[in-house]
C-alpha cells in the first residue's frame, strides 16, 4: 500500500492589508505523517495552520484534504480538530462537558457518548478528572484535556499550535514523547506548529523550515541537520560555527578555498555549483575538536584561546578565538578529559570533509 | 508599645483591608443603613395627624397595604414594567456590546463613548425628549398626519405603560451596554474558535459559548437596571397617565400631599423586599439555565 498525501497546499498566499504573511507555498504531507511547522514567530506557521482549520482564508490557492477541495469550507465542516495554544478549555464547564462538546452532533446514544469520553479520558491518563473546571487544572492537565477534545472527534488530522509552549521542560520534554507516541497508535496525521527545534527534531517525520512567509526546506530531521539548504535553515536547526570565504581555484571536484579565519583549505569530492566566489562555509560545533596538543587525526589545526566556556550536563561548549582572528568559533564536547578554563590556550581541529557550503 | 501596634497593624491584612474601605463603609453606614432602619421603624408606627406620628409598635400599615388591592395592583404592576423595561433593555443593548466587542477593531473606548453619549444630557430632558416624539403634536404623529396617513393623532403612544416602557430602557440603555460589553470583550476568541473547530455553527456557538460566558454581564445589567427602574417615580409621572402610575408615585405622594409617613414606608419595605427577592431568583436561575445550555 503505498502512503498517499492527505494534505496538498497549492500556490497558497495570505495577506493580511499591505503584508504579505505567506508567499505561494507549496507543501504536501502525507497521510498518518507527524509534520512540524518550524520558524521563528512572525514567520506564518501560524497563519499556515490557521489556514488549514479554515479560520483563515488564503487570498490565493487552494487547500486539499483527501483530494477534496476544502479552500472555503468553515472549520465546522473539516475533518480537522484543533489544540490552541492557550489549550481554550471552555471555562463555564466541566472537563466531561468539554470532551462531549464536539460530540453533541454525531447522535450518540448517552452510552457511546459515555464510552467516548471515558477513552479519550483514559487515553490522556486523566481518568477521574470528569468533574473538574478548567481552573482547577494544572498547565500540563489543561493541554491533555485539550488534546482528549480534540482527539475525541477522531479527527483526520491534528492540528496543534505550539501546544507545549506554556509548559515547563521536564513536563515538555514528557509530553514530546506522549505526543509522537499518540500519533504513532492513533495513526492520524499531526500539523504541528513550534519555534522550537529541538521539539520540532525530537517528534517529527518531516519539518517545514518557513520563514518571512517562506518554506525554505521540508525534510526528515536528520536531513535538516546534515544539509541545511541555506544559512537561515543551519543557524535556525542547532548550533553552527558559520564561516566567509572566497574561491581560489576549482580543478575536476576539488576546490580551493580561502576561509577568511582558517586560511587556505582544500575541498574533495565537491558537487554543488558555485554561482559566487563568496561563499559560507559551515560546520557543526561537536564536529571540531579542542585539545591542548595538535591533534594529527585531523586535516587541519588552528591555534586559539578559550574565551567562554558553557557547561550543560552532556556536553560543554567552548568558545575559542583563533589566533590573529576576531573568529570566535563554538566547538562542543562530549567530555572533558582535558579539562580548559577560560583564557587557556589551545588546539582546534577538523576535517576538510566536515565543512559544508551553505546557500545565503 | 508603639512598635507592637505597628507591627500588628502591618502584619494584619483584615487591618489593612477596613481601612482601605472605611471613607465607603462610613458613606454606606451613614447614607444607606441609617436611613433604612429610620424607615424600617416608621414602617410599624402610625400616623395621627399632619405633623403626628403615634410610635407605638404595630403591623397595622403592613395590614393596610395588603387590605387595599390598589397596594398589591401598584406593586405588581411596577415588577412587571420594570419586567419588560429590563427585558427591552438587554435585547435592544446585547447586540451593540457585542458588536463593539466583537467587530470594532479599532477605537473601541470611542464607540463605548459615542454610546453613551446622549446620556450626558439630563434625565428630566431625556424623558420629555420622549413627550416630544411620542406625543399628539409630537415627532411620530405629526409625521403621520403630515404624510396624510392618519386623520387624527393616535393617542395609544403617550400616557400608558408602553411608554413608560419604551421611555425607562432607552434611560437606562447606557448602563446596560458597560456591564454587557466588558463580559463580550473579556471572552477569550480562542473559546469561539475552538467552538468552530469541534463542529458548532456560529450560532450554535453563541448559545453555547459566547451567551454563557457573557451571563456574568446579563446579570449585572439586569440587577442594575432592575433594581432602580421598579422604584423609578418621575418617567411614570411625566409620560404614563393613570395607567403608567407605579408604587413609587404612591409611596411618593404617601410622603407628600397623601401625609402618611408609616404606610409609605410600609410600602417602601415591601418593594425593597420583593426586588431584593426577584434579583435573587433571577441570579439563581440564569445560573441553572446557562448549564443547561451547554
Amino acid at each position: 500500500m503505498s502512503i498517499k498525501n492527505y494534505i496538498k497546499i497549492k500556490n497558497l498566499s495570505k495577506s493580511f492589508g499591505d503584508v504579505e504573511v505567506l508567499k505561494n507555498i507549496n507543501l504536501e504531507v502525507e497521510e498518518g505523517e507527524f509534520f512540524s511547522l518550524l520558524g521563528p514567530s512572525g514567520c506564518g506557521k501560524t497563519t499556515l495552520l490557521r489556514i488549514l482549520a479554515g479560520f483563515e482564508y488564503p487570498s490565493e490557492g487552494e487547500v486539499f484534504f483527501d483530494d477534496t477541495n476544502v479552500t472555503s469550507l468553515p472549520p465546522n465542516l473539516r475533518p480537522s480538530n484543533m489544540v490552541f495554544q492557550n489549550y481554550a478549555i471552555f471555562p463555564h464547564i466541566n472537563v466531561q462537558r468539554n470532551i462531549e462538546f464536539g460530540l453533541r452532533k454525531e447522535n450518540l446514544s448517552k452510552d457511546e457518548m459515555q464510552q467516548r469520553v471515558e477513552n479519550a479520558l483514559k487515553m490522556v491518563q486523566l481518568e477521574g478528572y470528569e468533574n473538574r473546571y478548567s481552573n482547577q487544572l494544572s498547565g500540563g492537565q489543561r493541554q491533555r484535556i485539550a488534546l482528549a477534545r480534540a482527539l475525541v472527534k477522531q479527527p483526520k488530522v491534528l492540528l496543534l499550535d505550539e501546544p507545549l509552549g506554556a509548559l515547563d521542560k521536564k513536563l515538555r520534554e514528557e509530553m514530546q514523547i506522549e505526543l509522537r507516541n499518540l500519533q504513532k497508535s492513533l495513526g492520524i496525521t499531526f500539523i504541528f506548529v513550534t519555534h522550537d527545534q529541538e521539539e520540532a527534531m525530537t517528534m517529527s517525520d518531516r519539518i517545514a523550515v518557513m520563514d518571512e512567509g517562506n518554506i525554505l526546506q521540508v525534510s526528515p530531521p536528520k536531513e535538516i541537520y546534515h544539509n541545511p539548504k541555506n544559512k537561515f535553515v543551519s543557524q535556525f536547526i542547532g548550533n553552527i560555527n558559520i564561516l566567509g570565504a572566497k574561491i581560489k581555484s576549482v580543478s575536476n571536484e576539488n576546490l580551493l578555498i580561502e576561509v577568511d579565519c582558517f586560511g587556505s583549505i582544500q575541498l574533495k569530492n565537491y558537487q554543488q555549483i558555485i554561482e559566487n566566489d563568496r561563499i559560507n562555509i559551515a560546520i557543526r560545533p561537536e564536529e571540531i575538536t579542542i585539545s591542548k596538543i595538535s591533534d594529527s587525526n585531523y586535516d587541519y589545526n588552528f591555534q586559539g584561546n578559550v574565551k567562554n566556556i558553557s557547561f550543560y550536563g552532556e556536553s560543554t561548549y567552548f568558545y575559542v578565538q583563533l589566533n590573529n582572528s576576531d573568529k570566535i568559533l563554538m566547538v562542543s564536547k562530549n567530555e572533558t578529559k582535558e579539562p580548559f578554563s577560560e583564557n587557556d590556550n589551545c588546539f582546534v581541529n577538523f576535517s576538510s570533509n566536515n565543512l559544508k557550503i551553505i546557500k545565503d | 508599645m508603639n512598635s507592637t501596634i505597628q507591627n500588628i497593624y502591618f502584619r494584619s491584612d483584615q487591618a489593612k483591608a477596613y481601612t482601605l474601605l472605611s471613607p465607603a463603609l462610613i458613606l454606606v453606614i451613614f447614607a444607606m443603613a441609617a436611613p433604612m432602619i429610620v424607615m424600617i421603624f416608621t414602617s410599624f408606627n402610625t400616623q395621627i395627624s399632619m405633623i403626628e406620628i403615634d410610635r407605638t409598635f404595630t403591623t397595622g400599615r403592613y395590614e393596610d397595604f395588603f387590605s387595599k388591592p390598589i397596594f398589591s395592583m401598584l406593586l405588581f404592576r411596577s415588577v412587571k414594567i420594570s419586567f419588560f423595561v429590563t427585558l427591552l433593555t438587554l435585547v435592544t443593548t446585547y447586540p451593540l456590546a457585542y458588536y463593539i466587542a466583537f467587530y470594532v477593531k479599532k477605537n473601541k473606548m470611542l464607540w463605548i463613548v459615542l454610546m453613551t453619549l446622549p446620556f450626558w444630557t439630563s434625565y428630566l430632558l431625556r424623558v420629555f425628549s420622549w413627550r416630544v416624539i411620542l406625543g399628539n403634536k409630537g415627532v411620530i404623529n405629526s409625521a403621520l398626519m403630515g404624510t396624510g396617513m392618519i386623520d387624527e393623532p393616535l393617542g395609544f403612544l403617550l400616557y400608558n405603560q408602553a411608554a413608560v416602557i419604551i421611555t425607562l430602557s432607552h434611560a437606562w440603555a447606557a448602563f446596560a451596554i458597560l456591564p454587557l460589553y466588558v463580559s463580550l470583550d473579556k471572552i477569550d476568541k480562542s473559546l469561539l474558535e475552538a467552538s468552530y473547530d469541534l463542529g458548532n455553527t456560529k450560532f450554535e456557538t453563541f448559545w453555547r459559548v459566547t451567551f454563557p460566558l457573557s451571563l456574568p454581564g446579563v446579570i449585572g445589567a439586569i440587577l442594575i437596571i432592575f433594581i432602580p427602574t421598579v422604584g423609578d417615580y418621575v418617567t411614570p409621572q411625566l409620560v404614563g397617565g393613570t395607567d403608567g402610575r407605579m408604587l413609587s408615585n404612591m409611596i411618593q405622594s404617601l410622603f407628600g400631599r397623601a401625609n402618611n409617613f408609616p404606610l409609605g414606608a410600609a410600602s417602601a419595605v415591601l418593594m425593597l423586599t420583593t426586588v431584593c427577592l426577584i434579583a435573587a431568583l433571577v441570579t439563581y436561575i440564569t445560573k441553572k439555565v446557562s448549564m443547561r445550555m451547554s
